[in-house]
């Protein structure tokens, strides 16, 4: 509350200070992501702990992920049916949910889906590790981690990310079928036909290379959040936990959202 | 054996504390090698602090802490790598891996440093737990177990790999008479036995008493006595005589309890409660 008055007296400086620790968060956010990366080839023994994460990320979001495919594929066939109808052009609803899907919805909403997910249960563990000295203990074993906690994650979230979104794509691509053809009645030949000769290589390969840069954004915020607990200025403690699981999420949205857009304008 | 094993650690004009803050102020000292050193005094003074200089997780704002010649707060990369596969550190709590059972938790170093198989580091677990008498939790998590029982489980992984140092944060603080005697015996035994230099920090002056051949005791961020448990039993200083003593004196009173402390509410007697009828 005492700050407020610093706020309005001097504005300028308050823009200013904000600005800065943005720059600064920034910066040790990307030094953060660099030296969890490199940190991925550590040793033979990252494999396990890699696999172990592949499974809380990949594995445990695998429903959850092809629920929200088929219920955006089924919602994707019956909005396009209804709009390309007017037009006389329904049978171009095939290519209409495929190209939604595989461009755009596929890898954003399966990006925010694992980030609600296993993004904010990162955050929150290596919070409570910070706060009760466990990644101190970790640290003066000689175990880095850096190694031990970040870097695993980082690996599984790209393994994860591409393969989570092309289930998302083919389970929503069967939700506009199910809405298109079996509820609509629309030939299926045709909503087949227009999905093969509409869909490129390209556009699979920019829908994965926006889930490969998704996956990069939400391993390095949460886990940044959630590691650098102790250092936050709103809170300490369990406080400090809660406060770093909801930046950590919010923040990933966020970024996730304007990537998509820088990504989109170069990619089309 | 191991080169290290017969350094003192030395404090040195020794300025600590975090973020602008200031915790300890120029605290000389040592810790010899092959004793049971105690660090003791009240709670905020700047103990668990202390460690975790020693331990080099802060670099101090001034002075040093040296093992031998080596300056602690200037070792990085291989350097500090190797000092800190010296050290076995019992934390506060325990610290250990919620993820992780006993067994994993106290494998976890030789698992990452060595290349035993895993029957051995097995073995080498349980016989470490069998230790602190907690042999047949090994598969337990540490949230099933209580706060004494991951205490003690701390102690058997900070001494899994035989660690030539031993660095212990309040070991008896939350254990029963009997578990602490325990724990008082383990330490001991390990440093008699083994020759394993042992740094307690502490409170409790029962330990104090059982185990230490060496004593710092801090207060006001300063180091208040430093030197032998018999000469610090013999001494007139009166602080340090109030405090072994258990005897605060009026200041220290007031100091330990914060002005803004609230008077505690009384509780409400209703009329014809037997309390009042009494």
């Amino acid at each position: 509350m005492h700050q407020r008055p610093w706020l309005i007296l001097h504005p300028f400086a308050a823009i200013g200070a904000a600005f800065t620790n943005l720059i600064r968060e920034s910066g040790a956010m990307a030094l953060f992501f660099l030296d969890g990366i490199i940190r991925i080839p550590a040793s033979p023994k990252q494999i396990p702990k890699i696999i172990h994460q592949m499974f809380f990320v990949g594995v445990k979001s695998l429903f959850v992920i092809a629920l929200i495919g088929l219920f955006t594929g089924m919602v994707l066939g019956l909005q396009g049916y209804y709009t390309l109808v007017k037009f006389g052009s329904e049978g171009l609803l095939g290519a209409a949910v495929s190209l939604s899907l595989i461009r755009e919805l596929g890898p954003v909403l399966t990006a925010i889906m694992i980030t609600g997910r296993a993004g904010s249960a990162m955050a929150a563990e290596l919070g409570v590790m910070r706060i009760t000295d466990q990644i101190d203990a970790l640290t003066v074993m000689d175990i880095q981690p850096m190694t031990y906690l970040v870097a695993p994650r980082m690996a599984a979230c790209i393994i994860c990310f591409p393969l989570l979104t092309a289930v998302f794509d083919v389970v929503g691509i069967l939700g506009g079928y199910l809405s298109g053809v079996v509820l609509l009645g629309i030939n299926q030949g045709i909503y087949f036909y227009r999905i093969e000769t509409s869909v490129a290589m390209a556009d699979v390969m920019g829908g994965f290379c926006k889930s490969l840069t998704f996956a990069l954004i939400m391993a390095t915020v949460c886990c940044f959040q959630g590691y650098f607990t102790h250092l936050r200025k709103d809170g300490q403690g369990p406080e400090g936990v809660s406060n770093s699981t909801t930046s950590a999420v919010v923040l990933s949205c966020v970024l996730i959202l304007v990537f998509d857009y820088v990504l989109t304008s170069f990619l089309l | 054996m191991n080169p290290i094993q017969a350094w003192d650690i030395t404090l040195t004009k020794l300025t600590a504390g975090y973020s602008g803050l200031v915790v300890l102020r120029d605290v000389n000292g040592c810790f010899p090698a092959g004793k049971i050193s105690v660090i003791l005094g009240g709670s905020g003074c700047g103990k668990s602090t202390l460690l975790r200089h020693i331990l080099g997780l802060n670099k101090p704002v001034s002075g040093s802490i040296s093992l031998g010649d080596q300056d602690i707060a200037s070792l990085s990369g291989r350097k500090l790598r190797r000092f800190r596969r010296q050290l076995g550190v019992l934390f506060q709590d325990g610290a250990l891996l919620g993820s992780l059972t006993l067994a994993e938790n106290i494998g976890l170093p030789l698992k990452e440093h060595t290349s035993l198989s895993k029957r051995e580091i097995k073995d080498i677990v349980l016989t470490k737990l069998g230790l602190v008498g907690l042999a047949e939790f090994a598969e337990y998590y540490p949230s099933q177990l209580s706060g004494g029982m991951r205490k003690r489980a701390g102690l058997a992984r900070a001494i899994v790999a035989d660690p030539p140092i031993l660095l212990c944060d309040e070991p008896t603080s939350g254990l029963d008479p009997i578990n602490a005697a325990h724990m008082d015996n383990l330490l001991k035994d390990m440093n008699t036995r083994l020759g394993v230099t042992v740094v307690v920090v502490s409170h409790d002056l029962d330990s104090l008493y059982a185990v230490a051949d060496h004593v710092m005791v801090l207060a006001e961020g300063t180091a208040a006595f430093n030197g032998g448990l018999e000469e610090l039993k013999a001494t007139n200083d009166p602080y340090l005589r109030r405090f072994l003593d258990r005897n605060p004196s009026e200041e220290d009173l007031a100091a330990s309890i914060p002005e803004s402390t609230p008077a505690p509410i009384p509780t409400p007697r209703k009329p014809g409660s037997p309390m009042e009828r009494a």
